[in-house]
């Protein structure tokens, strides 16, 4: 197996509660709660997960844009866990993210031209004339006309500011771009747009992905691996094909049993998965799907289930799985 | 909830020692000195002053006169007056019913008109109604409140002599409510006028927002009238708002009602502070400050138990 | 099929926004009948002006600054448009109910949920407290909340956004409406949550016989719950039918574009996915002929000229294109 460009190792970022009056430590949000994940180069890795599981907390903890409470991050052979402020600002340049509304991660008051050029002077990377010619070069990379660098955010429809949040983040030339939602607030028609973008940089550029999202047909249509969350936890990953036509997670099987399909007819009879994701300020104990999952046994309330490697890369983490 | 008004009582501890300090600190830097107006008294010698300056404790150090004041605080003693000798909390509790009259009637009077305005306005919003309030509590909010008082007293006094001019009674009529109330009227008016111009845009703000949250579009869906929604949808979540600005308001209201009491001669408990301040009389200021701080503490605490007895997010939790 | 009569028919309804300089039309000229105890589906992609045309049927859009004109409203054989203010409050959340997509901001975050669920039940029947509180816990219980003792006591921020519409359903359900406006009830849930929510609208609506005008922008939601859809693009009805028929040979290059667009799960992955190029027209700077023309693979120099009209296909169907797909 090729060396992963990037490696999380029991990843753990925990909350406090902090008590409304004396702000004292009440209680902690388990938000990522152990996780492993590893992504090859060139490869679009999936985190699937309703929302509560973490999916999010993963891709900023990454990143740190916050601060893990413990496990490593290993990106191109490097424990990026614990550089100093300056080293990750050039790590940057490598690792970029991309969020679901770019309205509010596009300054409202500066063009389209000035938010591009911002990385190149940051990272002190080029000036006049060749700053402009590489704005340009990003804005016709996105498939945005030159005109757009004059313009300012609201001039623009949703898909089309999504883009210019992908062209900003495409601006150092990243190896790995981690996407957090991106098109989930678009239409169906934008949304096939953005991902056929996505998808066609990816060539172009060798681009690396971890997309996060909640939307399966999404994450089937785009990502070779996938990593499926629960309560802070992957329940169960492996190749594309593996999760969605042979999972093994009681879990897994009851979210792809959720998802509504654009076909009449075609509804399953079975009934819906009962209950609400928990809080992860108070996860159920032993495994945390036990109190909705359908095959729940007695030891699933008590134990939790570590994960047990199947073979093609097909990891579970459920008794049912576990062997003895 | 007894135990988050007891820990809100201890938080407002050190609050009140920070007031005491700064306002200790303030009135000794200002220039002057209780002693001052025996300075101009030829039959005083120098002498005398340093005598009643031993006597008042004013020879000491500025710290040391503070820890004697604040431990006498502490024990309940509030120290006596320089001129006369008079316990201190017996003078500002002697002023405290006139004072509490007036706010308490133009408090009313304000948030009963100004609240009425503002839900109006809310409701018919853009209406002519609506204009006319807004240019209205503009105008109120444009001049000063002497100016006000001044032109009441000319107006209704002077030129109409329909009221009193000033004062809270006429001499021999203590005990004549009517002649009470028709003292009270003008400084009410004029100290309400203020008040109500503030609380009608507070109102018209709070219910506009309300007005426009799901929940409101809920009610109108479930086939609720314009009153059901108004009494028991919208009122409850727009008074929430307004409760806390009214603890916030209160040194503002109290302020207010101390420029009022002196032009209209009431003799309530800012009379009794702006003659403190003309006099020096330090134990006076000091008590009307903390006596002050107390009652706006108080007052914000009491906001925040109504509002957690009006909203289960924060009495739940 | 057929047989069933329309309990709620707009006819060629029109939503208009005063902006300075003139009328925005997000609704124009919209028309449908929704028959006795069928779910009718009104799918769009934002700006399609689906959520409008479901407020303006309650009579619900502010005016000013929404501006409401049809030729009728028609509900069990009386004009809308026509009722009072007052007599338009007896129908609504009595005869004619609504849940909307934000179940986290519907509630009143001071009222307990038992007192909302009363609301509607002593407003429109006249019960007592006593009563409709027994009622209220009957349709807790009935739209699956466990524990509906304890629930009435319990405050919407003690709830997750499943249970809140779980709640917002037994409210608007209470009286036993003849017609139920779904305004997105599902986007703000998550999948399994979803899941949930689809299937007891569709146990409640075999008990109830209620009639369900389903407006989301998902096909597949869609496609599992409705038995009839109408597309909206722009302000207008594009295409209307049976939802198997419809799904299965869309007419309208828009709903055979929508229907590609969306990724599905598949073994065998497409390169790309077949998208719709170009935006939305914004409301107010409509072309003069088909609105959907300019991000059409088929149009001609007829479709940017002259605005189709909506016309019968057949098998109940309809659709407002020169150039059908399918056809």
């Amino acid at each position: 197996m090729v060396e992963p460009l990037l490696r999380v190792e029991g990843l753990r970022t925990h909350f406090p509660v902090l008590s409304k009056l004396l702000r004292r430590r009440v209680g902690t949000v388990r938000a990522v709660d152990g996780v492993d994940l590893a992504v090859a180069p060139g490869e679009v890795l999936g985190i699937v997960g309703e929302s509560g599981s973490g999916k999010t907390t993963v891709g900023k903890s990454i990143l740190r844009l916050i601060e893990p409470t413990a496990g490593r991050v290993v990106f191109e052979g490097t424990d990026i866990t614990h550089l100093a402020r300056r080293e990750m600002l050039g790590l940057r340049r490598r690792m970029q993210i991309v969020f679901q509304d770019p309205m509010s991660s596009l300054n409202p008051r500066m063009t389209i031209g000035r938010i591009l050029a911002a990385p190149f002077e940051i990272h002190d990377v080029a000036k006049g004339a060749d700053l402009r010619e590489k704005v340009a070069d990003l804005l016709r990379l996105v498939g945005l006309p030159a005109e757009a660098a004059q313009r300012f955010p609201h001039e623009f429809s949703g898909g089309q500011r999504q883009r210019v949040g992908i062209a900003r983040a495409l601006a150092l030339r990243p190896r790995l771009i981690i996407g957090d939602e991106p098109v989930s607030a678009l239409d169906v028609s934008i949304q096939a747009q953005i991902l056929n973008l996505l998808k066609r940089l990816q060539g172009e550029l060798g681009l690396t992905y971890i997309l996060i999202s909640h939307n399966l047909g999404v994450v089937s249509h785009i990502c070779d691996q996938v990593a499926v969350m629960y309560l802070g936890r992957v329940v169960e990953s492996g190749p594309r094909e593996a999760i969605f036509f042979d999972p093994k997670h009681p879990y897994t099987e009851a979210l792809l049993a959720a998802v509504p399909l654009p076909e009449p007819g075609r509804r399953a009879a079975h009934a819906p998965l009962a209950g609400d994701v928990p809080s992860p300020a108070h996860p159920p104990s032993g495994c945390a799907f036990h109190p909705r999952c359908p095959r729940a046994m007695a030891r699933c309330s008590v134990e939790a289930p570590v994960a047990t490697a199947l073979p093609g890369g097909h990891v579970v983490a459920c008794h049912l799985v576990g062997g003895a | 909830m007894l135990s988050y008004v007891g820990r809100r009582v201890l938080q407002s501890v050190p609050l009140l020692i920070g007031v005491s300090i700064i306002g200790f600190a303030l009135m000794h830097l200002a220039p002057g000195g209780p002693l001052a107006v025996y300075t101009l008294n030829p039959t005083i010698t120098n002498q005398d002053i340093e005598r009643i300056r031993i006597v008042l404790g004013l020879d000491q150090p500025v710290h040391i006169q503070y820890f004697k004041w604040a431990s006498g605080m502490a024990t309940g003693n509030w120290g006596y007056t320089f001129f006369g000798g008079r316990p201190v909390l017996g003078v500002i509790l002697e002023r405290m019913p006139a004072t509490f009259l007036l706010m308490g009637s133009a408090l009313s009077l304000a948030i009963l008109i100004g609240c009425t305005i503002g839900v109006l306005g809310a409701v018919r919003r853009y209406s002519v109604f609506d204009m006319m309030a807004t240019s209205g509590a503009m105008v109120a909010l444009s001049f000063p409140t002497f100016w006000f008082g001044l032109m009441a007293i000319y107006l209704f006094a002077i030129k109409l002599g329909w009221l009193p001019s000033g004062g809270m009674y006429e001499l021999g009529e203590e005990d004549n409510l009517l002649d009470l109330v028709r003292h009270l009227i003008l400084p009410c008016l004029v100290l309400a006028l203020v008040i109500t111009a503030v609380w009608s845009r507070y109102t018209r703000s709070a219910f506009l927002e309300v007005m426009h949250q799901d929940y409101m579009r809920t009610a109108k869906a479930k086939g609720l009238r314009a009153p059901a929604r108004l009494l028991r949808h919208a009122l409850p979540n727009a008074l929430k708002p307004l409760i806390a600005l009214l603890g916030i308001e209160l040194p503002a209201l109290f302020s207010g009602a101390l420029v009022t009491e002196t032009i209209f001669g009431w003799p309530g408990m800012g009379r009794l502070f702006v003659d403190a301040l003309n006099m020096k009389e330090y134990p006076v200021l000091m008590g009307m400050i903390m006596f002050t701080a107390l009652f706006v503490i108080v007052g914000n605490l009491v906001a925040d138990i109504l509002i957690a007895l009006l909203d289960p997010r924060v009495r739940l939790s | 099929m057929d047989a069933a009569p329309a309990v709620l028919e707009a006819r060629n309804l029109r939503v208009g926004f005063r902006i300075p300089g003139g009328t925005m039309r997000a609704v124009d000229g919209v028309s449908f009948a929704l028959r006795q105890g069928e779910t009718l589906g009104l799918v769009g992609e934002s700006g399609s002006g689906k959520t409008m045309t479901s407020l303006a049927l309650l009579r619900l859009l502010e005016s000013p600054p929404a501006e409401l004109a049809a030729e009728a409203i028609l509900f069990e054989g009386r004009d809308l448009l026509r009722l009072s203010e007052g007599a338009m409050a007896d129908l609504r959340g009595a005869r004619l109910s609504m849940i909307f997509q934000e179940p986290m901001t519907s509630l009143n975050p001071l009222m307990a949920i038992g007192r909302q669920i009363d609301e509607p039940l002593v407003t429109h029947l006249g019960l007592s407290a006593r009563a409709a509180r027994a009622r209220t816990l009957d349709l807790l219980a009935r739209v699956g909340i466990a524990r509906p003792e304890q629930a009435v006591r319990a405050y919407p921020h003690q709830l997750s956004g499943g249970m809140r519409q779980r709640v917002m359903i037994a409210i608007a359900l209470a009286c036993r409406p003849a017609v139920l406006i779904a305004d997105e009830p599902t986007t703000a849930l998550d999948v399994t949550v979803q899941a949930q929510i689809l299937a007891l609208l569709r146990t409640l609506q075999e008990e109830m016989g209620t009639a369900i005008l389903l407006i989301t922008h998902d096909l597949a939601v869609i496609a599992e719950t409705a038995h009839r859809v109408a597309v909206m693009y722009a302000g207008r009805i594009v295409e209307t039918g049976p939802v198997a028929a419809l799904f299965a040979r869309p007419l309208h290059p828009y709903t055979e574009g929508l229907l590609r667009s969306i990724p599905r799960i598949s073994r065998v992955r497409e390169a790309t996915l077949p998208e719709i190029p170009g935006v939305v027209p914004a409301p107010g700077q409509l072309p003069a002929g088909c609105a959907f023309a300019a991000r059409c693979g088929f149009a001609d120099d007829a479709c940017h000229a002259t605005r189709p009209v909506l016309t019968p296909s057949g098998e109940g169907r309809e659709v407002a294109c020169w150039k059908p797909r399918h056809g």
